[in-house]
């Protein structure tokens, strides 16, 4: 690729004016669903990687897929960048605007079209919350089976633009495992059905190709999800353990005895004792790792695996379980775990959460590894993980009014993301590349494997409109990116390709 | 051992017969031989077409183009069982896959038909097909964690991973899978499995189809470890797969009649069944589950309901229609005739997928028309 392509990739700009942009806007939406004054474009300068905020020129909040589609032909024929957002929740930076460009906000798509308790779905609105799906299809006994711990804010076009998941996602799947269709709009403005009411559609798997794409694709205006039925019984153990990898062995012996638990979470002392003190959840104080460990299904089948697993955890060596009396006393435990962020958000004013994957085997490896990095890099760090899939999220504690400590603390998510790829694991499991993770993306794949998702990202949007900069980086920015870090004298991995 | 530069990993387990056994240095050779067959290929302006053990030579439009096998390119590259992956060379048969998971007490979740021994797990991929276990469990993409392949220009990509969850760059595995070998020659793949269920037990109900369907959707919301349901014109047969306590429980609540399902499941997965036994022309239908019967045909009924076979007697577009009407799509699935096209799809979705292949193969080398009359 030239650098003029890649320049133009990157750095796309309108070839109308503000005002010129504003008028035509005004003519498809209401005035309240455009905002161009300083004062109203600036709450939406970040969504949640709060450390590079951006004001856009223009936010857009349209009603409608109609709307949505008018606002982007306008985008189109005006070469205007158009970024998009649902909730704003985001912790990879995707939904942070582009300051000479167009934020196109889905909250006001916020319906619940329907409720199909006979085959078992639901069609929403993007802008609708995660959990909002769960509590509608509550009275039929049925709910969504996607739970990320942000579930009472993030929106289901975000969850669908990054394949989200949660604590539950070992056994029932990501989003792209429960979901059936979308309406898709095209940056021309045109709109798409994928997928279908049956579990499959012929020709290539675009819904797959879709999910999880960043909003660099187009956009999510409708989405059609799988209710499951809800369990009769689930109840969840916490185990407590005085190492961390004795913690971590447990989870590969609970999988190797056959058992695959609704979810299996990890979180060392740092993060248990930050919980303690944000909402007080239960958690001992003095175990250097916890486990929660949860069981669902029929009456019997759950006791039967909570004792298996009781089995497993004690040969392990747990020091101490506990097991949920009811259903206020398994929320509590679990509402610990959810509140993990916001709690250690409180320990010092910033965190980065990484999200790195690793094969799970690696995990006691691995968790010395961040510990060791801590102390080089002089910061603290607390660590949650959805242990059973492997996927570790890190949070990195800063104050980012000292640029030393953010700088220490980017060196330092880096420095963890590379060592997942090193282990054979991923830079991101759930959270998105977004801006956040851009540069690894260098890390991970080889110039040839970029070039196919540019290739993909070109077919899909030519003009490079959508969400410019981010999630998959331009051939260029991975040399700079490389020479950057040769510059350093800081090459960490010299066996992998460099560019 | 260690393997192919970037993704070294160890080997923890080798499942190979030690007879046929292959290093590590042979299979880049086939690799590179492969690389090289595409190469003159696409010189002298040929398409080529992909072929596994040729299990599935039925499945598709048209099988035009120079042959290129992937049957040397064989061998289980890693299986740790605590990890749940296992990942492996295009060419290995399906049968030594689920041998070696069987080994290990655990399986593939998909439950891949084979339609032939020579079935291959290049060829479940590329196909993307899935059994009776599908409408609970998931399906070939489901379970797919990432994929190497050499692509349109020969290059060597891998894309997704080893691990349960990735979401760094597109989702190109799950594209390729169910590609049928029109976007690129998977090299090997890696999946995700699952420990075997304990117990299983299949109960039946004599009934119609429009009871069938009712309850087929009605027991799909139950909170029971269902894991197959089929109406075969006679019986709604269900099947349940879980620890024996789950399934016990379920079937106490679900009821019905006992039934030995020895074999029936394998019939129903390999279109063993007396309804699969005839030729003409085979109509899939996947769609909404709860649709009711389908008038004046003849249909066999899987996944709850969302999958119906019919033979046809009639041009798919008769057929798109009912499905459309269903919330589906229909296509053919088999044809003892030629047939001038497999599905149907939208004038902006056939441009979608058109500029999807041209991402991965831009000059059309692979499966020409495999898929699409267009391509
Ligand atoms: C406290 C906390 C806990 C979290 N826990 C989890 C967790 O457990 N698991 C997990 O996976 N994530 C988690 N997240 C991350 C985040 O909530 C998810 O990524 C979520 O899916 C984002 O949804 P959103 O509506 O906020 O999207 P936004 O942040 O608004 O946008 C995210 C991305 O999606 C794009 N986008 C948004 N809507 C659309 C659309 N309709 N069509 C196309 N593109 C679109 C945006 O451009 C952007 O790139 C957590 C975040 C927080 C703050």
């Amino acid at each position: 690729m030239g650098h003029t392509e890649a320049h133009l990739i990157e750095n796309p700009v309108p070839s109308a004016t503000k005002q010129e942009l504003i008028t035509k806007l005004s003519r498809v939406l209401d005035s309240e669903c455009l905002k161009y004054l300083e004062q109203d474009l600036k709450p939406f300068e970040c969504d949640g990687l709060s450390a590079y905020p951006k004001v856009p020129m223009l936010v857009a909040l349209p009603t409608s897929e109609h709307e949505v589609c008018e606002v982007l032909k306008i985008c189109y024929e005006n070469n205007v960048p158009v970024v998009f957002r649902g909730a704003g929740t985001g912790l990879s930076g995707g939904a942070i605007p582009y300051e000479k460009g167009l934020l196109l906000v889905l909250s006001k798509l916020n319906k619940i079209v329907q409720i199909d308790s006979v085959s078992r779905t639901a069609i929403v609105q993007p802008g609708v919350r995660n959990a909002a799906i769960s509590q509608a299809s509550a009275k039929h006994k049925l709910y969504y089976a996607p739970d990320p711990s942000s579930q009472i804010a993030c929106s289901i076009g975000g969850n669908v633009a990054e394949n989200s998941g949660g604590v539950h996602c070992l056994k029932y799947g990501l989003t792209v495992n429960n979901i059936l269709k979308i309406r898709f709009a095209t940056i021309e403005g045109e709109i798409i059905e994928i997928g279908a009411e049956g579990l499959d559609s012929p020709g290539y798997d675009l819904l797959a190709l879709i999910c999880g794409s960043e909003g660099l694709l187009g956009v999510v205006t409708e989405i059609t999800v799988k209710l499951l039925s809800s369990p009769e019984r689930a109840q969840v153990i916490m185990a407590s353990f005085d190492d961390v990898a004795k913690a971590g062995r447990a989870v590969g012996d609970i999988i190797a005895a056959g058992i695959i638990p609704a979810g299996l979470e990890m979180m060392d002392q740092k993060a248990t004792s930050a919980v303690e003190q944000f909402i007080g959840a239960g958690y001992p104080l003095d175990a250097a790792a916890i486990l929660l460990c949860e069981s669902d299904g029929a009456d019997e089948e759950v006791a039967n695996e909570i004792e298996k697993t009781i089995e497993v955890l004690k040969k392990a060596g747990a020091t101490k379980i506990e097991v949920s009396r009811d259903d206020a006393h398994r929320l509590k435990l679990w509402a610990g775990r959810k509140s993990a962020f916001p709690a250690v958000g409180r320990i010092l004013p910033d965190y980065f959460c990484m999200d790195g994957t690793i094969p799970r085997r690696t995990l006691p490896m691995v968790l010395e590894r961040i510990a060791e990095m801590g102390t080089t890099f002089n910061l603290q760090c607390a660590n949650v993980f959805h242990a059973g899939d492997g996927n570790l999220h890190p949070l990195i504690m800063f104050d980012a009014n000292d640029k030393d400590q953010l700088r220490r603390a980017e060196q330092y998510g880096a420095a963890i993301l590379e060592l997942c790829v090193e282990v054979g694991g991923t830079i991101t499991g759930e959270h998105g590349v977004g801006m956040e993770k851009i540069n690894q993306m260098c890390v991970q794949f080889q110039p040839d494997e970029l070039s196919s998702f540019l290739q993909i990202k070109k077919s899909f949007d030519e003009k490079g409109l959508l969400n410019p900069g981010k999630a998959v980086p331009t051939l260029n920015r991975c040399a700079e990116f490389g020479m950057m870090h040769v510059h350093r004298g800081e090459e960490r991995f010299p066996d992998l390709p460099r560019f | 051992m260690y393997i192919e530069g970037k993704n070294a990993s160890l080997i923890f387990q080798d499942f190979r017969d030690p007879n046929q056994k292959l290093s590590m240095q042979d299979m880049d050779s086939i690799i590179l031989d492969l690389r090289d067959q595409l190469a003159k290929a696409k010189e002298s302006g040929e398409t080529i077409r992909i072929r596994g053990g040729g299990s599935k030579d039925f499945y598709g439009l048209s099988k035009q183009g120079k042959t290129l096998e992937t049957t040397a390119l064989s061998g289980i590259i890693e299986y740790e069982p605590t990890e749940l992956v296992l990942t492996a060379y295009a060419g290995t048969p399906l049968s030594e896959i689920e041998a070696a998971l069987s080994q290990n007490n655990q399986m593939l979740p998909f439950e891949p038909p084979y339609y032939g021994e020579n079935a291959t797990f290049g060829g479940c991929i590329a196909t993307g097909l899935s059994g009776p276990r599908r409408a609970t469990m998931g399906a070939v993409r489901d379970f797919v964690l990432g994929v190497r392949i050499l692509d349109g220009n020969g290059k060597d990509l891998s894309f997704g991973g080893k691990v349960m969850k990735n979401v760094a760059g597109f989702d190109v595995s799950r594209v390729l899978t169910g590609s049928n070998g029109t976007l690129g020659l998977i090299l090997s793949a890696s999946v995700k499995v699952l420990p075997k269920p304990e117990v299983e037990k299949s109960v039946c109900f004599v009934t119609s189809e429009k009871e069938a369907i009712v309850k087929m959707n009605e027991i799909a919301g139950l909170p029971a470890p269902l894991s197959g349901s089929c109406f075969d014109g006679e019986k709604l047969v269900i099947r349940l797969s879980g620890a024996g306590a789950a399934v016990r429980a379920g079937i106490e609540r679900i009821g019905g009649d006992g039934f030995n399902d020895q074999n029936f499941w394998n019939e129903i997965k390999e279109q063993q069944h007396p309804f699969f036994r005839k030729t003409g022309t085979l109509i899939r239908l996947s769609i909404n589950s709860a649709s009711p019967p389908i008038e004046n045909e003849q249909t066999f009924l899987e996944w709850n309901g969302s999958l119906r076979w019919l033979w046809g007697s009639r041009d798919l577009d008769h057929y798109q229609e009912i499905a459309k009407a269903r919330g589906g799509n229909a296509s053919i699935f088999r044809s003892d005739t030629t047939c001038t096209e497999i599905m149907k799809l939208s004038r902006p979705m056939m441009r979608l997928q058109e500029k999807v292949k041209q991402s991965l193969d831009p000059h059309g080398l692979f499966g020409k028309n495999r898929m699409f009359k267009e391509f």
